[in-house]
């Protein structure tokens, strides 16, 4: 007897899982958001490594003129700091504390949500109310409310963070799980005695990997927009270190006189998180099943 | 007029009349001719219908039929100008009454869709508006098509709904999809295609996912209404036996072209292409089981439309394939007689298909109980201290290296007693005796390791039973480790190539995902992790109904097979009584959570005793062409709430043969052999007087005499 599936399925050769992510050069958004985000990444990675003034050291002869030079590309902010630098020198920052924090929320809301949908009743219903109540806080004030009383520092961004978005993040997974448990795969897997954190971990969790990798990319988006507030609000890493949202603020007073220190701050900020956008909305696309 | 004219000249038996003969002196209703349809893809061209020609005659029906992705739907679509951006008829012609309808312009093709051909799709929920009454969604087409004002309109519409025999008609205008359903919400998705009068009607797989009884209710509506308007129809199924009934012509569709076309009794009596011949043999039929026959199965699968071979397309899957008659280029259709017309270089070598007379030997009719259920009952709590009743009181037994089927309409709680089996959940109370134990109300987490292993389940739908994010072979190597058949990953991964090659899966299959194997072949990997575990019991819930007949007949080989050679236990759960015939040895019949009979697949398929079974054994389609037609029993309305279960006998409601006191008193257990035993009033030994006086006032309705 001849034995089924002999000849080779079409496109099956070239479908493995690594194609999935290659689909991702095939959509132009996506491209977009990595050359941008890959741009900031490479330059914050680069930097001790590149020939660049110091972000903290004040230039006092370019004081008096402040704009962009050839010495100082970006020109030099009101203490006389290199602007480029502290820019680049924020990436670091930025680039550290966005994602740690949303991957500590991840790993939070991740569990909270796989909890409450796989338990579903009680459980489900402790869970959800509590995320309800969060999820009903301005998340603005919720930062600033936290930071305030905390104090300024990466650990309690994180904590914050990981309050904040916790819930958001549990609730996408909840949703996916209350569907995903009643796949066949799940019974035969229970059939087998499974362990509940087994079934969680390896057949449930795998196939909310799509939706959960969009939904982190714009969540370090929105990240990134907080951690430039609360540096605006005054609430951002402690001085002397390179902040982008700190920049823009210390900056605000000569606003009329030389814009350019505001603005090139504010337009760092805007790439990163446009970059980040086009990412999860790229990857969005080329996912769809 | 010119329809009676020519109706009235037609005999009055449907074989006759459906040789095709007067029609050819007529124009075509439906002339496809030369079409070749292509989608376009970002990198590549798929040409789905590479040259298809087919005529459908004035009142004609006319059934397509090939598996999935032979392109029978494409074809109907692109009638209707349907391809979307990316598809397009790149060349041939699709004439509708004399009117081309390639490249007509979109005004063209408004006035004839809906109006001159409607459509009837597979799924009615997708075809209904949900936000709509179902009175507005039908007046909309005379309104549109016909320029009748709002009140005839409604009026119109309440009249077809009367004629697709829904009750109440008044009522359910007011209603929404969702209140109805699935079999009501397909009539009035019949009635919406047929109101404004279509001169053809286009069938998707109408009765795909509807129960039998609704599927033998609805064919026999289609076939009434055919004849009531006079409407031509083109039937698309997968299911030969299925249109058989209510054809005229049959074109068997493979790979986009058509291979053979004759009328409908020819074909069935006489099938000359290979193709056909597997498709007749591999429908199960009621008139033999497994001890008399084994399904057929077509081997390999439909080719995609890249890979094409060349000449006959059947080829690579063909027993007489033969190199330099087979594979030329040329292949053109030859014609047998009039009227009939084969796709195939060597038809006139091939006689009918010999049948694969593998005859099942009987079992041991004195093994002991492998599984023992008593007054097996599960309550799920509602609302209000209501209680839902899935299951009331089941109580049956299975020998050893039996095969029962449970059967019955959706909702008659089979798959709930399958969970109760399995673990998955717990019944309120009873017994379910395995290996001296009662496992009734232990679930799968408390069950040692010994009982779990012995117990495997197979599911319903190859879509979800394998996980997606892992490769194909990894729920077998799970099963093979936590179970501890094999130590060692080189042992757990021959045992792996061994278990594919049981299933007849190429064992370079195994590291595969899901998504890159067809419905069968994941199916055929369920089973392999069912065996994985050498259990004593598997229960197989519907493991066959998601997929195509030609594959369905390959798989449930190939399980009997299996289960055969391990001696294996089995609860096969199917609403397909024909396929249960074939599969099982006694047979359990279920209404609303309570067995209405029980007995050997001779005494249930031979004198089935009680009203239900007759009624669903009624509603089988005889695959026989010069079968004579029984009288189809249509059970009235609809299966009651298992949480408002009649009072006396839960059947009463829509019983044919009720009695006076079905509706007052629980029906007694009556015996009639020692395997044979039915809940019913009526004493089918007792004389028949009784059974006389009820079946004379009950609504038997004779199929309407086809023409």
């Amino acid at each position: 007897m001849a034995l089924e599936g002999t000849a080779p399925l079409m496109n099956v050769a070239k479908r493995p899982a690594r194609a999935k992510w290659r689909r991702i050069f095939r959509s132009k958004t996506a491209l977009v958001g990595l050359f941008l985000v890959s741009f900031w990444v490479v330059l914050a990675v680069l930097a001790p490594i590149l020939p660049l003034q110091s972000p903290t050291k004040p230039d006092v002869m370019a004081m008096a003129n402040p704009f962009p030079s050839a010495a100082h590309w970006l020109g030099v902010d009101i203490l006389g700091r290199d602007i480029l630098a502290r820019l680049i020198f924020g990436a670091r920052t930025v680039l550290l504390v966005a994602p740690l924090s949303v991957a500590v929320a991840m790993t939070v809301g991740i569990s909270m949500g796989m909890v409450a949908g796989y338990y579903g009743g009680q459980v489900d219903a402790v869970i959800s109310r509590f995320s309800d109540i969060i999820l009903a806080f301005p998340v603005l004030v919720l930062y600033v409310v936290l930071i305030a009383n905390i104090g300024p520092s990466v650990i309690n961004i994180v904590i914050a963070t990981t309050i904040a978005s916790a819930p958001g993040i549990g609730r996408i997974t909840r949703g996916l799980v209350l569907g995903l448990k009643q796949q066949e795969y799940v019974a035969a897997a229970r059939l087998r005695a499974e362990s509940t954190l087994y079934i969680m971990l390896v057949e449930l969790l795998p196939n909310c990997r799509g939706m959960l990798i969009v939904d982190g990319c714009l969540r370090i988006g929105y990240t990134i927009i907080t951690i430039g507030i609360l540096g605006f609000l005054g609430l951002g890493l402690p001085p002397p270190n390179p902040d982008w949202g700190g920049m823009v603020k210390e900056s605000t007073t000569v606003l009329n006189v030389w814009p350019f220190m505001s603005v090139e701050p504010s337009i760092a900020i805007v790439s990163l998180v446009l970059g980040f956008n086009l990412l999860a909305d790229g990857l969005r696309e080329a996912w769809k099943p | 007029m010119n329809m009676e004219v020519r109706n009235a000249q037609r005999p009055a038996s449907q074989l006759d009349l459906s040789n095709g003969i007067p029609c050819t002196a007529q124009e075509p209703l439906l002339q496809i001719h030369d079409l070749r349809i292509e989608f376009r893809g970002k990198d590549e061209t798929v040409v789905a219908v590479p040259g298809l020609s087919l005529d459908v005659m004035r009142g004609e029906s006319y059934g397509l039929v090939g598996e999935s992705g032979c392109g029978k739907s494409t074809t109907a679509m692109a009638i209707l100008g349907y391809l979307g951006r990316t598809g397009a008829v790149t060349n041939g012609s699709i004439r509708f009454d004399g009117e081309e309808l390639v490249g007509a312009s979109p005004r063209q093709l408004r006035k004839v869709r809906g109006r001159r051909i409607a459509m009837v799709y597979q799924d009615p929920m997708s075809a209904l508006n949900p936000v709509r009454t179902i009175g507005a969604q039908l007046a909309e087409v005379p309104r549109i098509h016909l320029g009748t004002g709002r009140a005839q309109a409604l009026e119109m519409a309440r009249a077809m709904l009367r004629d697709v025999r829904l009750p109440d008609a008044g009522d359910m205008l007011k209603r929404y999809p969702h209140q109805l359903s699935g079999g009501q919400q397909q009539r009035v998705v019949i009635a919406m295609a047929l109101l404004a009068r279509p001169s053809l009607l286009l069938l998707d797989e109408p009765t795909t996912g509807l129960d039998v009884t609704v599927e033998a209710a609805v064919l026999d509506l289609i076939a009434e209404l055919r004849h009531r308007y006079q409407t031509s129809l083109l039937f698309i199924s997968h299911n030969l036996g299925l249109i058989a009934e209510s054809c005229d012509r049959l074109g068997i569709m493979y790979s986009g072209e058509l291979v053979e076309e004759g009328a409908t009794g020819e074909i069935f009596r006489r099938p000359r292409h290979p193709y056909t011949q597997g498709l007749i043999a591999c429908i199960p039929d009621v008139d033999s089981d497994k001890h008399s026959r084994s399904l057929a199965a077509i081997p390999g699968h439909i080719p995609l439309p890249q890979e094409r071979p060349q000449g006959c397309l059947f080829g690579p899957r063909c027993d007489g394939f033969v190199a330099g008659s087979c594979d030329r280029v040329d292949l053109k259709p030859d014609e047998v007689e009039p009227g009939h017309q084969v796709k195939c270089a060597r038809w006139r070598d091939f006689s009918r298909r010999e049948e694969a007379a593998v005859v099942v030997p009987d079992g041991d009719r004195d093994a002991g109980d492998a599984i023992c259920l008593t007054n097996v009952t599960k309550l799920y709590g509602t609302s209000r201290g209501r209680s839902l009743k899935a299951n009331e009181a089941v109580t049956f037994s299975v020998k050893e290296a039996e095969i029962v089927a449970l059967v019955g309409e959706s909702g008659c709680g089979k798959s709930t007693l399958a969970r109760i089996v399995t673990g998955l959940d717990q019944a309120t109370s009873g017994q379910i005796r395995l290996a001296d134990r009662n496992i009734a109300e232990l679930q799968a987490r408390a069950r040692p390791k010994k009982l779990l292993q012995s117990v495997q389940m197979i599911f319903q739908n190859p879509d979800s039973t394998l996980n997606p994010s892992h490769s194909a072979a990894f729920s077998i190597r799970r099963s093979l480790i936590k179970f501890g058949i094999r130590k060692g990953k080189a042992a757990v991964d021959r045992r792996v190539r061994e278990l594919l090659e049981m299933v007849r899966l190429n064992p370079d299959l195994a590291e595969r995902k899901p998504e890159q194997l067809s419905g069968g072949q994941k199916q055929r990997i369920a089973i392999a992790r069912a065996f994985a575990a050498d259990p004593s019991l598997i229960v197989a819930d519907e493991p066959v109904s998601a997929l195509d007949v030609s594959v369905q007949a390959a798989v449930v080989t190939l399980l009997l097979d299996i289960q055969r050679a391990n001696k294996t236990t089995m609860l096969f759960i199917s609403h397909d009584l024909a396929l249960v015939r074939h599969v099982a040895d006694k047979v359990v019949v279920m209404y609303l959570g309570k067995v209405m009979e029980q007995g050997t697949v001779a005494e249930i398929f031979g004198g089935a005793a009680h009203p239900y079974t007759q009624a669903l054994l009624s509603s089988i389609r005889s695959t026989d062409p010069d079968r004579s037609k029984a009288a189809h029993i249509q059970l009235r309305g609809e299966m009651p709430s298992p949480v408002d279960v009649p009072r006396g006998c839960r059947f009463a409601t829509r019983c044919h043969r009720k009695l006076g006191i079905c509706e007052q008193e629980a029906p007694p257990l009556r015996r009639l052999s020692s395997s044979h035993e039915i809940l019913c009033h009526i004493d089918p030994t007792a004389g028949q007087t009784v059974s006389d006086g009820a079946t004379r006032s009950a609504d038997i309705t004779r199929e309407p005499a086809n023409d």
